[in-house]
Formats: C-alpha cells, sequence, structure tokens
C-alpha cells in the first residue's frame, strides 16, 4: 500500500493535501524573486487581475475544465502585470499606485463580467466563485494533475533561466551591459510567476494566494543570503505550509482550508525572523547582551589596570572602588567573577580586587580588552 | 386615473426614488473614498488601502462578537481600530529590518484577513456576515436598509454613515491642510518645523481605515481600493498642484459613480464593479489623452522634435560646406544618404519641410543653398 495513504487514510484529504503542497512549493519557489525585487504585491494584482480572464475562458468554452479556466486567469493575470509595467514606464504614478489601480479595475470588470454571466440561461457557473476565496475540499486528482504539471514546467523553466533570473534580481544593469534582454527575461520570470500564483486561485482564493508568494520567501530569506540556498528553502516551507495547512483544515471542524494555510505560512515566518541564526531577532539580541557584557568586563579590567599603575604593583582595591569608577553597582561584581574565572584578575584574602600577570598581557596586547574599540566586531 | 394605472405610477415612482438614491450613495461613497486617497497616491502608500480594506473585516468580526449586533456603530469602531494596527503592524515589521515593507504590507494582511474569514466559519456561521458580501458589497441594497428615528424615515442608512465619513474627510483635510501637504511632498521639513509626522501619519490613517469600513459595507473591500486609487491616480496625471489634483479626483470619482451606475442598471451587472471599470476607463483615458504627460501627446511631441532635429541637422551640415570646394556634391540633395545617413524618402521630406520653413532654397541641379534665416539658425544651434 502507498505510505501516503498510511499516513492521511482519508483520500480527498490526500488529494488536498497533495495538491497544497505542490502549490506551496511551486509558489514559494518563485516568490523568492518577486520578494528580493520588491515586488511582493505583485502577486496581489496577478491574483486579482486574473478574474476576468477566469470569467471569459468560462464564457467561451461554457466549460469548468480546471485547464481552461487557469489558462484564462493566466492570461489575464499576465496582461495586468503588462498593464502596471507599461503605466510605469510611460506615466509619473508610481509602482503601487499602478498596482493597485490594475487590481482593483482588473477585479471590477471581472466583477461585472460574473454578475453578467449569473444572469445566463446555462447558468451553470456555480463554482466561479470558488476561484475568489478558494475552496480546497472540492480539488480533484485532475486539479493536481493540473497543479503539478504547470507547476513543473515553471520551476524547470527558474532551473534552465537561473542564471539570467539572478542577473534580473540582483544587477539587471549589469545583465544589460552583457548584452542580454532584461526586458524579455523579466517578461519570462513574470510569466511563471503568474502561472504560479493562478494555480493556486481555486484553493486558496484570490486574497490569500499572494500571502503564499510572499510568506515562504520571506522566512527563508532570513536563513541565508544564498539565492540556490533560499530557492529551495522557500520551496520547502511553502510544502509544509500547504500540507501542513491542508491536514490542519481537514482535523478541524469549519476550518478553512486557505486560511489555514497561509496562517501556517505565517508561523514559518514568525519562527525565522525570530529564530533564524545571524539574522533572528534573538539571536540579535543574544549577540547584543553579549557584546555589552564583553564591553563591560573589559572596562573594569581596563579600571584595574589603571589602578595597579597608580600604586605600583599587585595593590587590591576594594569593589566599592571599581564600582564609583564604572558609575555602577550593579555591574562589577559580575563583571569581576568573570574576570577572575578567566584568570585576568584576583581577590586577595582581605576581600581587595587586583590585576594578575596575565591580565596585564591582555590589556596590552593587540587588539585585546585594552584596545575596547576593536573589542567585539 | 384607474387603481391599477395610481399604483404602476407610485411603482415607478418609488424605483425612480431608490435609483436616485443609489446614485447618491455611490457619489458620496466615491467622492469620500478619492479624498482621502490622494493622500495615499501622494505618499505611495497606495497599496496600504488594499491592505487596511482587507483587515478591517477581522475588525468588525472582533466587535461584533463583543457587541453580538451587526448594525452597531462599535463594528465601524472595531474596524477602524483594526485599521491603524494594520499601518503599526506593518511599521513594526519593517522596522525590524528583517522584511521590506510590500512584504510586511503583504503579510500583515492577508494573516489578519486569515484570522478573520477562520473566525467567521467557526464561529459566525449562523449570523450574516459571510465573506461574500464583505468583499463584494452590494450597493444596490443601500435603500432598503432604511434610518428610521421615531417613525420617520430619514432615507438609506449608508448615506448618513457615508455622508458623515464624507464630512470627516472634508474636515480633516480643510484643517490639517497645511500639515498635509507639507508631510507629504517634504516630511523632513515637516519635522524640523516641529510638526509631528507620525502622529498626523496616524490620524490621516485613521481617516483612512473610517473611510474603508463606511465604504466597503456599500462596494466591498477590493472596490474601496479601486475608488480610492483610481481617481486621485488619474488626477495625478491632469493636475499640477495638491488642490487641484483634489478638485479633478472628485469630479472624476463621482463622474465614475454615475456612468458606473447607468452601466451596472443598462446590463443588469454589478454596480460597484462597474463602477470600478468606471474608473479604470477615464484612469486609461487620461494615460492616452492627457494634454502634456499622455502617451498621445509625449508621442506626438518626440516625432516633432526627430523631424525638428533633421531640420537642423541638414541645416548644419549645409553650412559647414559651404562655401568650400565641394559643396557642391556634399550639398547635394543625392548626397545626404551618404552622409547623414538618412534614406531618400526621409531626406525629401526633410528637405521639404526645411524649405517651406525658409531655411533651404533648393537649386533646380538639386544643389541645397542655405538662407538667412537658415544660417541663422544652425550658428545659433551650433553655439548652444
Amino acid at each position: 500500500m502507498n505510505p501516503l495513504a498510511l499516513l492521511v487514510p482519508d483520500y480527498t484529504l490526500r488529494v488536498v493535501a497533495l495538491g497544497a503542497g505542490m502549490l506551496g512549493l511551486v509558489a514559494g519557489a518563485l516568490g523568492c524573486f518577486a520578494v528580493l525585487r520588491r515586488q511582493s504585491l505583485l502577486g496581489d494584482a496577478i491574483s486579482h487581475a486574473a478574474l476576468p480572464g477566469i470569467v471569459l475562458a468560462f464564457l467561451l468554452t461554457g466549460a469548468k475544465n480546471p485547464l481552461v479556466l487557469v489558462l484564462g486567469a493566466a492570461l489575464a493575470g499576465w496582461l495586468g502585470t503588462l498593464v502596471v509595467t507599461l503605466i510605469v514606464r510611460h506615466s509619473r504614478l508610481p509602482a503601487d499606485s499602478a498596482l493597485g489601480i490594475v487590481l482593483s479595475v482588473f477585479f471590477g470588470a471581472g466583477l461585472v463580467l460574473l454578475t453578467w454571466v449569473q444572469q445566463m440561461p446555462t447558468a451553470a457557473q456555480a463554482g466561479l466563485d470558488t476561484f475568489l476565496f478558494g475552496q480546497a475540499a472540492t480539488m480533484l486528482a485532475g486539479d493536481v494533475v493540473v497543479i503539478t504539471t504547470l507547476g513543473s514546467i515553471a520551476l524547470l523553466a527558474v532551473a534552465v533561466f537561473w542564471k539570467e533570473f539572478k542577473l534580473l534580481t540582483f544587477d539587471p544593469e549589469y545583465g544589460a551591459t552583457q548584452g542580454l534582454p532584461m526586458r524579455s527575461i523579466d517578461i519570462l520570470l513574470t510569466t511563471f510567476l503568474v502561472i504560479a500564483i493562478v494555480i493556486g486561485l481555486q484553493t486558496v482564493g484570490v486574497v490569500l494566494m499572494s500571502a503564499l508568494v510572499i510568506a515562504p520567501a520571506a522566512a527563508a530569506r532570513q536563513w541565508t543570503d544564498s539565492l540556490g540556498v533560499m530557492v529551495l528553502l522557500a520551496a520547502g516551507f511553502g510544502a509544509i505550509a500547504g500540507v501542513g495547512g491542508a491536514l490542519l483544515s481537514g482535523a478541524a471542524e469549519h476550518m478553512p482550508t486557505g486560511p489555514t494555510i497561509v496562517l501556517s505560512a505565517m508561523v514559518l515566518v514568525m519562527l525565522s525572523v525570530s529564530f533564524a541564526p545571524r539574522r533572528g531577532l534573538v539571536w540579535d539580541a543574544v549577540q547584543r547582551r553579549r557584546q555589552r557584557q564583553q564591553l563591560r568586563t573589559d572596562a573594569v579590567l581596563a579600571d584595574l589596570h589603571e589602578l595597579a599603575q597608580h600604586h605600583k604593583g599587585a595593590h587590591a582595591h576594594d569593589v566599592t572602588v571599581l564600582q564609583m569608577m564604572r558609575g555602577s553597582r550593579t555591574d562589577v561584581p559580575r563583571a569581576l567573577g568573570v574576570l577572575r574565572s578567566r584568570g585576568l584578575a584576583d581577590r586577595d584574602a582581605a576581600g581587595g580586587w587586583y590585576i594578575t600577570e596575565a591580565g596585564r598581557d591582555e590589556i596590552t596586547r593587540p587588539g585585546g580588552a585594552g584596545h575596547g574599540d576593536e573589542h567585539g566586531h | 386615473m384607474t387603481k391599477s394605472r395610481a399604483r404602476a405610477v407610485q411603482a415607478m415612482e418609488t424605483s425612480m426614488a431608490i435609483e436616485l438614491e443609489i446614485q447618491l450613495v455611490a457619489v458620496v461613497v466615491a467622492v469620500a473614498c478619492a479624498l482621502s486617497g490622494v493622500f495615499l497616491v501622494l505618499r505611495r502608500m497606495a497599496l496600504m488601502s488594499d491592505a487596511i480594506s482587507h483587515t478591517v473585516l477581522l475588525g468588525i468580526v472582533l466587535a461584533f462578537f463583543l457587541v453580538r449586533d451587526i448594525t452597531s456603530p462599535f463594528l465601524i469602531a472595531g474596524a477602524a481600530a483594526t485599521g491603524v494596527a494594520t499601518v503599526w503592524l506593518v511599521e513594526l515589521l519593517r522596522r525590524t529590518q528583517r522584511l521590506r515593507e510590500d512584504a510586511a504590507i503583504g503579510l500583515v494582511f492577508t494573516a489578519l484577513f486569515s484570522v478573520a474569514v477562520i473566525l467567521i466559519s467557526r464561529y459566525a456561521g449562523s449570523v450574516h456576515l459571510d465573506t461574500d458580501a464583505v468583499l463584494l458589497g452590494e450597493i444596490a441594497f443601500a435603500p432598503f436598509r432604511r434610518l428610521e428615528v421615531n417613525g420617520l424615515d430619514l432615507g438609506p442608512r449608508t448615506l448618513w454613515v457615508m455622508g458623515g465619513v464624507l464630512g470627516l474627510n472634508v474636515g480633516f483635510i480643510a484643517l490639517f491642510y497645511k500639515e498635509l501637504k507639507l508631510s507629504t511632498f517634504d516630511p523632513g521639513l515637516a519635522a524640523a518645523l516641529g510638526f509631528s509626522p507620525v502622529l498626523l501619519h496616524y490620524a490621516f490613517m485613521t481617516l483612512v481605515s473610517v473611510t474603508a469600513v463606511g465604504a466597503f459595507d456599500a462596494v466591498g473591500s477590493i472596490l474601496v481600493v479601486a475608488l480610492m486609487i483610481a481617481p486621485p491616480a488619474t488626477a495625478y496625471l491632469l493636475a499640477e498642484s495638491l488642490r487641484r489634483m483634489l478638485l479633478l479626483s472628485v469630479a472624476i470619482a463621482a463622474a465614475a459613480a454615475l456612468l458606473g451606475f447607468w452601466f451596472a442598471w443598462i446590463v443588469d451587472a454589478s454596480i460597484a464593479g462597474s463602477m470600478t471599470s468606471a474608473a479604470g476607463v477615464l484612469f486609461l483615458a487620461a494615460f492616452l489623452l492627457a494634454p502634456h504627460r499622455g502617451i498621445v501627446a509625449v508621442q506626438r511631441r518626440r516625432r516633432r522634435q526627430r523631424w525638428e532635429f533633421a531640420r537642423l541637422m541638414l541645416a548644419i551640415h549645409l553650412l559647414h560646406h559651404e562655401d568650400t570646394a565641394a559643396s557642391a556634391t556634399e550639398n547635394h540633395e543625392d548626397h545626404l544618404g551618404a552622409h547623414l545617413r538618412w534614406d531618400a524618402r526621409f531626406a525629401q521630406r526633410v528637405i521639404r519641410e526645411a524649405e517651406e520653413e525658409g531655411l533651404l532654397r533648393r537649386s533646380p541641379s538639386g544643389v541645397l543653398h542655405l538662407t538667412d534665416q537658415g544660417r541663422l539658425a544652425a550658428t545659433q544651434a551650433m553655439q548652444v
């Protein structure tokens, strides 16, 4: 028996989880480029702009074949991004306004078409509105095939045009000087982003598909500075969010799949932003705290050294003297403890503190505690 | 007049009254959105309207759980509060420097929206609070929700709510016009002069949130975005001053509302969708046909400049070879192709236009001679 079937015995849920996982994987991988190019909200515009295409595809073919609807959506979404580009290039409007106009006007036009379709006698349109809000529960094996096929094409394209897409993301001007057709490459990348988005509309809906483009990429960005690693991580995060969200929503009553998937992805973002090594907020806080302590300890050692020079020799001093020199009461005993454990300072029988030979060496050593400015960088 | 005829007339009058009321609501909603939208577009925060118009859903849901009354004004207060919370959360995420602003906006609004949708489907299933109505709105129902005080019919409730919101917008902009203008165009100077850009920013975003909540009852959340961005963006292409941009936005918004209403009425489609489409068409018209910045005007100007430049090039060429030994061949009309890399047809047209402009004369043998005017033009062009 299929091991997947053992893990998730319910057939429908298995189909949904598989589809959602594939979706997250593709959106996560393609989303990296959008996020890095500061076009995170392009996904939002594309998914809204797809609506008139879906309705028109239905109008022209009269069928609810998922492939036909997805193609209609892709065409309209692609046209939407083209219009955004045209507006930005040929007017003084900033990109965010252009995105907002395309997003809302395309969607409004789609709505007009939709309400018009709904009056037609052949009103077999039920199901079209699942594209708006997403309804993963209705996902069929055929839908998963469409998702997997188109998604694989998009992923393959990323592999084939890896170098070009990388250049487009980080240094398009350099690419242009090398004679590469950067505009065409831009359109190509956008096309595959459009594909990644429209295949998800039915599952997570228009509003939430944009989250699936941004969240895995934003999470992956925290863990690495390499594009390759980031794309792989984002694909993994997307797949985890997709499968996890689908299973969660299947396990609980009245948990809509789309929002559950999105919130799963958000949890990954929050974890990454907080705990990722080097970039994570917690890592950052720990690092800063450690540096502060190091600085305090060094300062106390320097004070001891100065006292020793004044008094010629291993003359011990009370803690209060050091506390007065630091202008702080609380930090000094702790710093002295650290210094003693490192053998840089010690305490005599009367409880007075003095600097050891090793401490003196540390002070005079280039880059040591006496050179606090260079320390800790 | 027979009884049935009288009833028919009455029905018609009612339907006309309804039509009128819907149009009135549409215009008020569109104008209120456009006013706050002007500053969103100028401050490059257009997509904040997208975010807010989605997250207010969470505020409405949470407030509903508290007061258990779908018509309570607390719902609007709750929604406005989540709108401001959205702005604050985006700012918080951005300030961690781990995420850029566009990603932060996208993450915050989808997350809050997801929470709202889950809450609705888990706990509010039996109540009338479905996502369709929230996202799409239905302005056509506005006349059927009346505001009655002591049994006296005061008109559609939405009209009163949005009238209030419109008043709030007008009042805010009138009161803080100078501050808004300064902090929009030069935030650094505004801060240096002692205005608090942060305070004004949050006050303004509260206004945007209140406007979005009020409007989205009528037109739905996605179309709020259209009404907030499209008319001001259209005005931005046409206007050269903030005052004119505000006035134009209002006019364009009202026009989009009326055009959209009539289109929807005729083909019997979604009114809100038609209003958005009308706003889109008006934007397209301005994008193509705006007097100075429109695509058509720019193209025409470019073409004219190209010919002007070519005529000047010709004059300079002629001046250069005038009175030299080779002037008969260099300044022959057939030589231009080789020298200036012009094809024959292009060259002929430039020569004809230059001749019409009085820059040169063509001798019967085909040699070109500069006129005084042409010589002057060429000399001046070289000096610049």
